[in-house]
């Protein structure tokens, strides 16, 4: 009944104050898990892209490596170098810290890339399943069942698998990240289609998209330019979520050796390599991974479960 | 003493931005056995008094200031519980669509021993022998076997019964019944406010009826009280507040109102409250190509035309069926005139339109327009030059607007696409369009949900004159409209007919507003055209029975004012 009321109309804002103004930025200010998530996003994104110039050391030039440095404890000096680490080091004397650092730009480029392939995938054979119908539908909607059947792990190994087979061994360890944005993408994109199918088959029978028709528009413009502004804001909370879950896909992978390669290790790779250790006194090189990738994937989830409320319209 | 009454009763809804209050200040008072009209546009808060009458206001409404009493009692203010003790027990309420308020996975049957015995308490069989009597009383045939069926095997209109019939399965005092008819066809809304004002009169339960539609005032209600805007503007007798209403609002709404009996030139520009819009019909007519209507010429000759839907999937061309909903359908539309096409829903009117319109394809007979065959165009151009001619509203304001696109682009979408000018030319065109809507050309930079129903069907007219088509399909422009928005748009869609020569399908399942607006009418039924005549000669002398029953299932509107009104001539 709200919805009645004229609003005064006021002198023309700025984008920004119109923004700061609305609902979506009002709950935002009203929300503080929603504010502390995006404050350890923001400042664990910024960690990984600036990492050269915050790291103290950088952990893949050999020049710079001390054996002697292995198996630092954090905080305290080495019996032999005199020098103290953060977080500690490894067993070949890197510096923990310096490592996450690294790793976590390897952990975000990879789930970023690979949620942003798999909502391209899934957006565009989701609108045209539901805009088509028939049999372009059925084929899509079957294709996306069946692999729904597999667990995406499973999915993602064995594109894994295929791709170390047929690149040559040169260019292996090159191809690894690429191949592990693909192999996480292609186990992620069902979700996306899905939602926006239904989105999208809720629209399509607007009177507005029969508008569009009748003014002639064809098929592509109907879909990209009408029906897709109009189901974005489902996808938008799902690709937050799927962040988080692609980082954790990425982690798992490495974890189990199918990921990063250790030359250029991930969080989960730096995991893997700590789980060594982690009953031989030296829990750091596990912990401080383990605790930046817990940080990173809950503060994104988070974000994704604030988003979904703040979009729908029905909670607020 | 009354049997509710209610004192100046305020609600307000406090939002982030304001305080907005619902309902300001009200008195009302309801009798046993009397039929109380709660009258208004929407936004008057006459939903909002039924919700607080119940105790069940949306979050965050709350009751500000006034008491509820029911038989002396004070109901408002009541804790959770106790308001549960009288919901459903000694209140009732009917919603408007009788679908979503019954649970389609329990039957009938089920529904209703279930409120008895949650209520009244008993054995089974006397909760059952209860509803098969309620059942049979509220007029359902076959109580036996429809008792033990789904919600979904029900008609609309029987399923509204089925509705009645739990509300008064406690015999509650008093039943608020919301828009009861609103999503019912006309003569099945005939036969339902028959049943209430039987079952009011007979149990003396006092009913508050809300309902948008002056038509449902005045043929049902012994009191009415006008709302607007949260207030109380009018109240008293039907009769006298409907034949000689004293307030200004009432008398806007009222003339507003399409009489079946009486075609006006046009509706009195009467507004309340500065809602008032000009439409410059003058201007757009300067800049109009001139068309010279050869009214002895059909634009549209449509023969035969079927339409059938696929009601059962299957992979084998024989394992599936069909469902006829046009059925050889045949008519001409001269140029110039208003053609209307009238019909109960699921009598195939609108998939009329929508085929001339090119939406749906054609499964049989041809379309002709000026001459030359559309129902079968392939060729891109030819269909480009077609579309270009054929423009429509339609009857959704609220989703016929793309949300994520401003206005300015929506009106300029069919300019772009026709490619019939560029860059500076189209922004003054689209400016021009909005200011002679009367939106004024500041609104193309806006979107759609910042602007009200009736200004959103101004935009969808804009955007359908972007092209200057000749012939336009209206899909009941109005149905979704209050009475004084309705009583411009009608006007508007005169005007474009009378100064620019436009062609017009109407297509309403609103008899007087056909009566207004048509020059000649089809009637349609179960896909078929049973009957076309002139709209005079058919309101006159219907020559079908059908046509006769819809004709005489009309609200009468005799006993309302016909202030500020002229017929045409």
């Amino acid at each position: 009944m709200t919805d009645t009321i004229e609003t005064p109309t006021a002198a023309p804002k700025s984008r920004f104050a119109k923004f700061w103004d609305s609902d979506f930025a009002w709950s935002f200010r009203h929300s503080p898990v929603a504010i502390i998530a995006s404050l350890v996003v923001i400042v664990l994104a910024l960690a990984a892209i600036f990492a050269p110039l915050i790291a103290p050391y950088n952990p893949f030039d050999p020049a710079t490596l001390n054996l002697m440095n292995g198996f630092t404890p954090p905080r305290t000096p080495n019996a032999f170098t005199q020098e103290t680490f953060l977080m500690g080091t490894d067993d070949q004397g890197r510096d923990v810290f310096s490592t996450i650092l690294y790793g976590m730009r390897i952990s975000l480029f990879v789930g970023v890339s690979a949620v942003l392939l798999a909502m391209i995938i899934g957006v565009i054979l989701g609108l045209m399943a539901a805009y088509f119908g028939g049999w372009t539908e059925t084929i899509i909607m079957r294709i996306a069942d069946v692999q729904l059947t597999f667990p995406a792990i499973l999915v993602a190994m064995l594109i894994f698998g295929i791709a170390k087979g047929v690149t040559p061994p040169e260019y292996r360890n090159e191809m690894a990240i690429y191949v592990l944005i693909i192999a996480i993408a292609l186990s992620d994109w069902v979700q996306f289609a899905r939602v926006v199918r239904g989105a999208a088959l809720v629209e399509k029978n607007k009177e507005y998209v029969q508008a569009a028709r009748l003014i002639g528009r064809g098929s592509i413009p109907i879909m990209f330019r009408h029906i897709l502004p109009n189901v974005l804001s489902p996808v938008l909370v799902i690709a937050t979520i799927s962040l988080a879950l692609a980082i954790i896909a990425e982690a798992t992978l490495s974890f189990l050796g199918v990921g990063a390669p250790p030359t250029q290790p991930s969080l989960g790779t730096l995991i893997r390599i700590g789980q060594g250790f982690l009953f031989s006194g030296e829990w750091w090189i596990l912990f401080f991974p383990a605790c930046t990738l817990l940080a990173l994937a809950l503060s994104v989830n988070l974000l994704g479960d604030w988003l979904r409320d703040a979009l729908n319209p029905k909670l607020r | 003493m009354s049997l509710l009454t209610i004192n100046d009763l305020t609600v307000e809804f406090p939002t982030r931005r304001q305080l907005f209050t619902a309902v300001d200040h009200v008195d009302l008072s309801v009798e046993p056995g009397e039929i109380h009209g709660l009258v208004g546009e929407s936004g008057a808060g006459k939903s909002t008094i039924g919700a607080a009458i119940m105790g069940l206001l949306d979050r965050p409404g709350r009751i500000a200031s006034g008491t509820i009493k029911l038989s002396g009692e004070q109901i408002s203010g009541l804790d959770a519980e106790a308001m549960r003790g009288l919901r459903g027990k000694k209140i009732s309420m009917i919603f408007q669509d009788p679908l979503t308020s019954l649970n389609p996975l329990f039957t009938v049957r089920e529904q209703l021993v279930e409120t008895i015995q949650a209520h009244l308490g008993g054995s089974d069989a006397e909760a059952n022998k209860r509803a098969r009597d309620l059942i049979d009383r509220v007029g359902i045939p076959d109580p036996d076997t429809r008792l033990d069926q789904y919600p979904h095997q029900f008609s609309g209109g029987m399923r509204q019964r089925v509705v009645i019939a739990l509300a008064l399965c406690t015999e509650p005092d008093v039943i608020i019944a919301d828009e009861p008819t609103t999503a019912l066809d006309v003569s099945v809304q005939a036969q339902i406010l028959d049943l209430i004002k039987e079952l009011a009169t007979e149990r003396q339960v006092g009913v508050i009826l809300i309902t948008h539609d002056m038509g449902v005032i005045a043929d049902t209600t012994d009191k009415v009280t006008v709302m607007y805007a949260g207030k109380v503007v009018e109240t008293g007798p039907t009769s006298q507040v409907m034949g000689r209403p004293s307030h200004e609002y009432t008398k806007s709404l009222i003339a507003a109102v399409p009489r079946p009996t009486l075609k006006l030139h046009r509706f009195p520009q009467i507004s309340y409250g500065g809602r008032e819009t000009r439409f410059a019909i003058e201007d757009m007519a300067r800049h109009w190509p001139k068309v010279d209507n050869d009214t002895s010429k059909p634009v549209f000759e449509i023969r035969d035309l079927t339409k059938k839907f696929l009601q059962r999937k299957g992979l084998l061309p024989w394992d599936r069926t069909y469902f006829t909903a046009v059925d050889q359908v045949s008519f001409d539309i001269r140029a110039g005139e208003v053609f209307g096409v009238v019909g109960e829903s699921g009598s195939g009117k609108s998939t009329v339109a929508r085929m001339i319109a090119g939406l749906y394809p054609v499964d049989g007979g041809t379309i002709t327009f000026e001459g030359q065959v559309v129902s079968d165009l392939k060729n891109r151009a030819a269909l480009d030059a077609y579309r270009k001619n054929i423009q429509m509203i339609f009857q959704d304001p609220y989703s016929s607007l793309n949300p994520r696109m401003r206005v300015d682009d929506i009106v300029a979408e069919p300019i772009r696409h026709h490619r019939l000018m560029d860059g500076a030319d189209i922004k003054r065109r689209v400016d021009e369009l909005l200011d002679q809507v009367g939106l004024g050309h500041e609104a193309g930079l806006k979107y759609p949900h910042e602007f009200s129903g009736g200004q959103r069907q101004r935009i969808s007219i804009a955007r359908a004159l972007a092209t200057q088509p000749r012939f336009l399909i209206c899909d009941e422009p109005t149905s979704a409209l209050d009475v004084s928005i309705q009583a411009q748009i009608l006007n508007i869609l005169k005007d474009l007919q009378e100064h620019l020569g436009l062609t017009l399908l109407f297509i309403s399942h609103d008899l007087p507003v056909v009566r207004q607006m048509c020059d000649r009418v089809a009637v349609m039924k179960q896909g078929k055209v049973v009957e076309l005549q002139e709209t005079n000669s058919l309101f006159a002398n219907p020559q079908t029975e059908y046509a006769s029953e819809l004709l005489r299932l009309m609200p009468r509107l005799d006993d309302l004012s016909t202030e500020g009104l002229s017929a045409e001539g």
